[in-house]
């Protein structure tokens, strides 16, 4: 089996995030870039499962500029065995990044694919289930636990009113949540080996893909301020002002 | 032409955030049309005809369509959709699973989570965990839209009759079966809607410390929260947690209990109305969103807060 994993580098999950001044979108100069955090779960678990005997082959593929090169070069340091990337300025949208991989997908013929629920940058949530309605695949979305039974999946999914179990055949799409797994740090010895790892590198404009975005971002503010609160000596007061003077209990 | 809600539903009742799904989309068009898609989903189909903001419902049944898998759903949705402009739906994990499958179909990029209608192609989103707000202008000619029910009130729930017309189901997808669901079931007030909302954090150090919490959510008739911390050590279970990846709520008071308030839990809860953190560290990110803020070991100022609160007697049920 062969599993695919798409990994997207965003701002760093503790970077303090500022508005531009100019109000076009956020300061991204000199700022810590990192794989996106479900991200690092999803080639945790397939590498666990080409561990487990379960698969033959990790690939880890990212879209987007040539800097996301160290994401990809990040995923072969944790054992992933090859890498991707599409090549693509500019704003990309979740439609268009789908697209992509469905032309990666259609070229390596994956089992598999992973990726994290959510990129913590746009906070969109789609590409996965898109990637899986362009493919006519089964989707697993928000994964907490995944078991590779022969054929098919068992997936366990964390849903608001709690856990849901469901089977899905292969070829699949998961997409994957952080309790998914711990993903592991990569060791010195294996980023040395991961320069040795190869990463194909394709244009996206090669792909025949048309990723000119469909949503014109207008406006990127910052969030309203909320008005500083006050630090109160004890219960009591705490309890006397939420009745008082706050009036919510 | 009209709007398309998809209805969020358990096959007997409309869940809440319906409620508030037709108010957002009753601001891009006033002729919103509703989609109910399940079994034996009559008595909801009903509740949903009974909202004054819905002109029409759409029923589609059929067996595979019980346990809500966005594969079997999508065609349906797909299908309807060249008589509407606007699809939308809950940003929920409802809607999360299921909207951009369908915005894939139609080739139409989504927008999600939306927090206001600007127009019926400009809308207001958070992006990095809502530490910027993002306009957003749709160019596609169908918009698949999620909406984020917390930044909506709930529409009237009466009043209305609604026809309620049946649709053919489209066929199964087959590759993905449903095994189970486990619903934690509990007489509180449901976290995204509650008025009071308690949460603990990494400071609770234990699950079983979690009843400092329950007991002080028993009290204020409040819903119980927790920072992803607390859910990854197994303190409780993930339907309670808040955040970036977890629940958005907007409660008129939020207790923060032992949390120390990274910006993905504070992008779940920085609306609340009144916000109050409890901490031993003063310097806690927390206090910088608190309201009321005290600095003290959670472990002697809950207990306190019980004997505060049971002096009163006037607590709002």
């Amino acid at each position: 089996m062969k599993i695919l994993v798409a990994v997207k580098r965003v701002i760093d999950y503790n970077v303090q995030i500022r508005v531009k001044e100019d109000n076009t979108g956020v300061v991204t100069e000199n700022v810590k870039m990192s794989t996106n955090p479900p991200d690092d779960n999803a080639i945790e678990e397939a590498v666990k499962i080409k561990e487990a005997g379960k698969a033959t082959e990790v690939i880890a593929v990212s879209v987007g500029e040539e800097k996301a090169q160290e994401t990809v070069r990040k995923a072969l340091a944790v054992g992933a065995d090859r890498g991707i990337l599409v090549k693509a300025d500019g704003v990309l949208e979740p439609l268009a990044v789908s697209k992509l991989l469905q032309k990666i997908v259609e070229k390596e013929k994956p089992d598999l694919v992973f990726m994290g629920k959510q990129a913590i940058d746009d906070d969109c949530n789609q590409t996965g289930q898109m990637l899986s309605a362009l493919l006519n695949w089964p989707q697993a979305t928000f994964a907490s636990k995944i078991e590779v039974k022969d054929k098919l999946l068992e997936v366990t999914r964390e849903i608001d009113e709690g856990l849901e179990t469901i089977e899905i055949n292969v070829p699949a799409i998961v997409t994957c949540d952080l309790r998914l797994n711990e993903p592991r740090y990569a060791s010195l010895p294996n980023i040395m080996k991961a320069k040795k790892k190869p990463i194909e590198q394709i244009n996206a404009s090669d792909l025949g893909v048309d990723t000119s975005p469909r949503i014109e971002q207008t406006k990127v503010e910052e969030p309203p301020k909320r008005k500083a609160g006050i630090k109160v000596s004890s219960v009591a007061e705490l309890v006397q002002k939420l009745k008082n003077e706050a009036k919510v209990i | 032409m009209s709007v398309l809600l998809i209805a969020e539903h358990n096959n007997k009742e409309l869940k809440p955030f319906t409620l508030n799904a037709a108010t957002a989309v009753s601001q891009i068009d006033k002729d919103v049309h509703a989609v109910i898609i399940g079994q034996n989903c009559g008595d909801a189909a009903k509740a949903l005809s009974e909202l004054p903001l819905i002109k029409k419902v759409i029923q589609v049944e059929a067996p595979y369509y019980e346990n809500f898998v966005a594969e079997n759903f999508s065609p349906v949705v797909v299908k309807l959709a060249e008589n509407y402009s606007h699809i939308a739906c809950s940003a929920n994990t409802f809607g999360k699973n299921l909207m951009p499958r369908i915005a894939a179909a139609l080739d139409t990029s989504q927008i999600s989570d939306i927090t206001k209608v600007i127009s019926a192609d400009t809308f207001l989103r958070p992006i990095y965990a809502g530490n910027a707000f993002a306009t957003v202008k749709s160019k596609d000619p169908k918009k698949c839209i999620t909406i984020r029910p917390t930044s909506f009130d709930p529409c009237e729930s009466s009043g209305g009759s609604a026809p309620i017309e049946k649709a053919e189901p489209s066929g199964e997808f087959g590759q993905t079966k449903f095994i189970k669901r486990e619903e934690i079931k509990s007489d509180r007030p449901e976290l995204g809607t509650a008025r009071v909302v308690v949460s603990g954090g990494r400071g609770m150090q234990s699950g079983d410390n979690f009843k400092l919490i329950t007991s002080l959510a028993d009290k204020l008739n409040a819903a119980i929260g927790a920072s992803r911390a607390a859910v990854d050590a197994g303190y409780i279970s993930n339907d309670h947690q808040v955040g970036q990846t977890g629940k958005v709520v907007v409660p008129d008071l939020y207790i923060a209990v032992g949390i120390s308030g990274a910006i993905q839990h504070l992008a779940g809860m920085k609306e609340s109305k009144v916000i109050v953190a409890i901490n031993k560290d003063g310097e806690a990110p927390i206090f910088s969103v608190a309201d009321y803020g005290l600095e003290a070991d959670l472990f002697e100022a809950l207990p306190q807060f019980l004997e505060e609160l049971n002096k009163l007697n006037t607590i709002q049920k």
